[in-house]
């Protein structure tokens, strides 16, 4: 009879240690989360019509550095069919933009202008014109970040069409 | 109500109520230890004392160290090291302390490997010790973040991007350890928290684990000789200690450990006072700043043999490497087949396997810290694969081996 109370008990205690266990793990889950503060902070405009030919410019989206690279005639001229895909093209001008972090472990990559290339120093990676990974490690090209494009102007964070369409084929990561 | 006599002494009194004696003989007077050993296992004690000066610098640098990304470079490099008395002997003990307790903790394990003394009822003293291993590596990474230099900023950068497990693309429990998109706020207060709290609270049980599990075994001794040691302690306690094969770890052997501890006090302050320098990189005295990568990344001295072997894979080949790297050494216990608890140069083929393993660790740190380039990607590619090598042919040369 005691055995039974006591089995009793014990399986009256594990319940309601495991709906308490569960509970206080969910919570602590939680609390590790980005803060709704942290995820709405996330559009920044860029106005296109003063980047000069083939300098980059490091813009700020997230935290994260985005590279916005204006390409000159002869660099267009010179692409192939996967490099003209993730160009954008705004007001008659073809334009990178990615965020610049190497998709091996995150360094940011520095453009070579000589080379119109970019180059991370972590562990040796390169990447054309367009972000296309041309040397190991990284086995992805530079990620494209949401945008939308309105006149001159891109703003970072929000899907628009051309974003979209590129999504689709399969363009962004 | 238990039964009390009146107490004769301070210390009756606080026997009669806690059992100091008792505590006293299992743990000191008559927890015995071989003669047979050398310096090398003075080494545990040389890491108790080594936690114990991290654990009270690090309770100075507590004091004016403030966890905000606008303020913490600032604290660390102003506030600490020029305002406050003393305070850049703090940093520096604790800063010297951080990376000589790795030097320590690695010739702690291959003195371990080289006398086979993670066998026959030691499992669990290597299995705590590696445990031990890994949360000094949690602890040491999370202090690294702390002053928000640009080394600081971009290790965090790099180590959480490991938690994408490669081609998975886990960015959201990147972002979930991070608390942001990028280490920023929420990143570096939670990194404080587990290196001021968590992780030294995990230490001091597991330390507590790893001196349990050594009780029953007792520690191993220079040839690997099965000592029966309450027939030996009988000898030692009727006044034979000459023909005893054990001491008394208290007072005996402790001050033979104390002594060496001594020793490695005189050079430890030596490096605190004239040769800090290795323990603080030039490059965390620039303020964190995520728009501008440092021009090369790597880790301090005692991590880069696993980064060597994360280094010149692709991405995914790379992370198992590394992953393979962190565990791998845990089970040595179950790896080496050969029962024989004795040196490494009397065990045939596993000698050259150790001192196989002491080089290839030497040479992937050394190629660690140089840039990937030429001819140092291909040691370190060579010395990579040699390292997952020798831990597939570790069975199968330890199974042959000759039973001593």
């Amino acid at each position: 009879m005691n055995q039974t109370r006591r089995g009793f008990m014990g399986k009256a205690f594990g319940a309601v240690a495991g709906v308490g266990a569960v509970g206080a793990l969910y919570a602590m889950k939680r609390s590790w989360d980005p803060l709704p503060s942290v995820k709405a902070a996330g559009f920044t405009t860029v106005d296109l019509s003063s980047c000069a030919e083939n300098k980059l410019i490091v813009e700020k989206w997230r935290g994260k550095p985005i590279f916005v690279l204006r390409k000159s005639a002869e660099m267009v001229a010179s692409q192939n069919e996967a490099q003209n895909a993730r160009d954008i093209i705004v007001e008659g001008s073809h334009y990178m933009i990615a965020i610049g972090l190497c998709t091996h472990l995150g360094c940011i990559p520095a453009y070579r202008a000589d080379k119109s290339d970019f180059k991370c120093a972590c562990h040796g990676g390169e990447f054309d014109s367009s972000g296309i990974n041309t040397v190991l490690p990284p086995e992805k090209p530079l990620l494209i970040p949401p945008f939308k494009v309105t006149g001159a102007t891109v703003v970072l964070g929000e899907e628009g069409e051309v974003y979209k369409k590129m999504k689709e084929s399969g363009l962004i990561a | 109500m238990a039964h009390f006599e009146k107490a004769n002494s301070l210390g009756e009194w606080f026997d009669q109520r806690l059992g100091v004696k008792t505590l006293e003989r299992v743990l000191a007077k008559e927890y015995w230890i071989p003669k047979d050993i050398n310096f090398l296992w003075a080494m545990g004690m040389v890491l108790a004392i080594t936690f114990g000066i991290l654990l009270i610098s690090g309770i100075f640098l507590l004091m004016y160290y403030q966890p905000n990304v606008d303020l913490a470079f600032d604290s660390v490099n102003y506030t600490i090291m020029q305002e406050v008395g003393f305070g850049w002997l703090w940093r520096h003990v604790h800063a010297v302390a951080a990376s000589v307790v790795f030097l320590i903790i690695y010739i702690h394990m291959f003195t371990g490997i080289y006398y086979g003394s993670y066998k026959k009822g030691r499992e669990l003293i290597w299995i705590s010790g590696m445990l031990l291993f890994v949360a000094f590596s949690a602890e040491a990474f999370s202090g690294y973040m702390l002053p928000w230099g640009q080394m600081s900023y971009w290790a965090g950068m790099v180590i959480t991007n490991l938690f994408s497990a490669g081609s998975l693309e886990l960015n959201g429990v990147v972002e979930w350890i991070r608390g942001d998109y990028v280490p920023a706020q929420a990143f570096l207060t939670r990194f404080f928290m587990l290196h001021v709290l968590l992780i030294p609270v995990a230490i001091m049980a597991l330390i507590g684990f790893h001196f349990g599990a050594l009780r029953l075994p007792h520690v191993n001794n220079q040839n690997g000789t099965d000592i029966d040691f309450e027939e030996e302690a009988e000898k030692y306690k009727s006044g034979n200690k000459a023909a005893s094969k054990v001491i008394a770890f208290a007072n005996d052997f402790m001050s033979k450990d104390m002594f060496v501890v001594a020793v490695y006090l005189v050079f430890f302050f030596y490096l605190v006072f004239w040769n800090f320098g290795f323990a603080m990189d030039p490059v965390n005295f620039d303020p964190a700043d995520g728009l501008v990568t440092p021009a090369h990344i790597y880790p301090e001295w005692y991590f880069l043999w696993s980064y060597e072997i994360l280094r010149p894979f692709s991405k995914d080949v790379g992370l198992i490497a590394f992953a393979f790297a962190q565990v791998i050494f845990v089970l040595l216990p179950f790896l080496d087949r050969s029962p024989n608890t004795v040196p490494a140069n009397r065990r045939g083929l596993f000698k050259f396997w150790f001192w196989a393993m002491l080089v290839d660790m030497i040479v992937l740190t050394a190629m660690g810290k140089l840039p990937p380039e030429g001819i140092f990607s291909t040691i370190g590619f060579v010395a990579a694969v040699t390292f997952i090598g020798l831990w597939l042919i570790l069975p199968i040369i330890t199974k042959f081996e000759k039973k001593l």
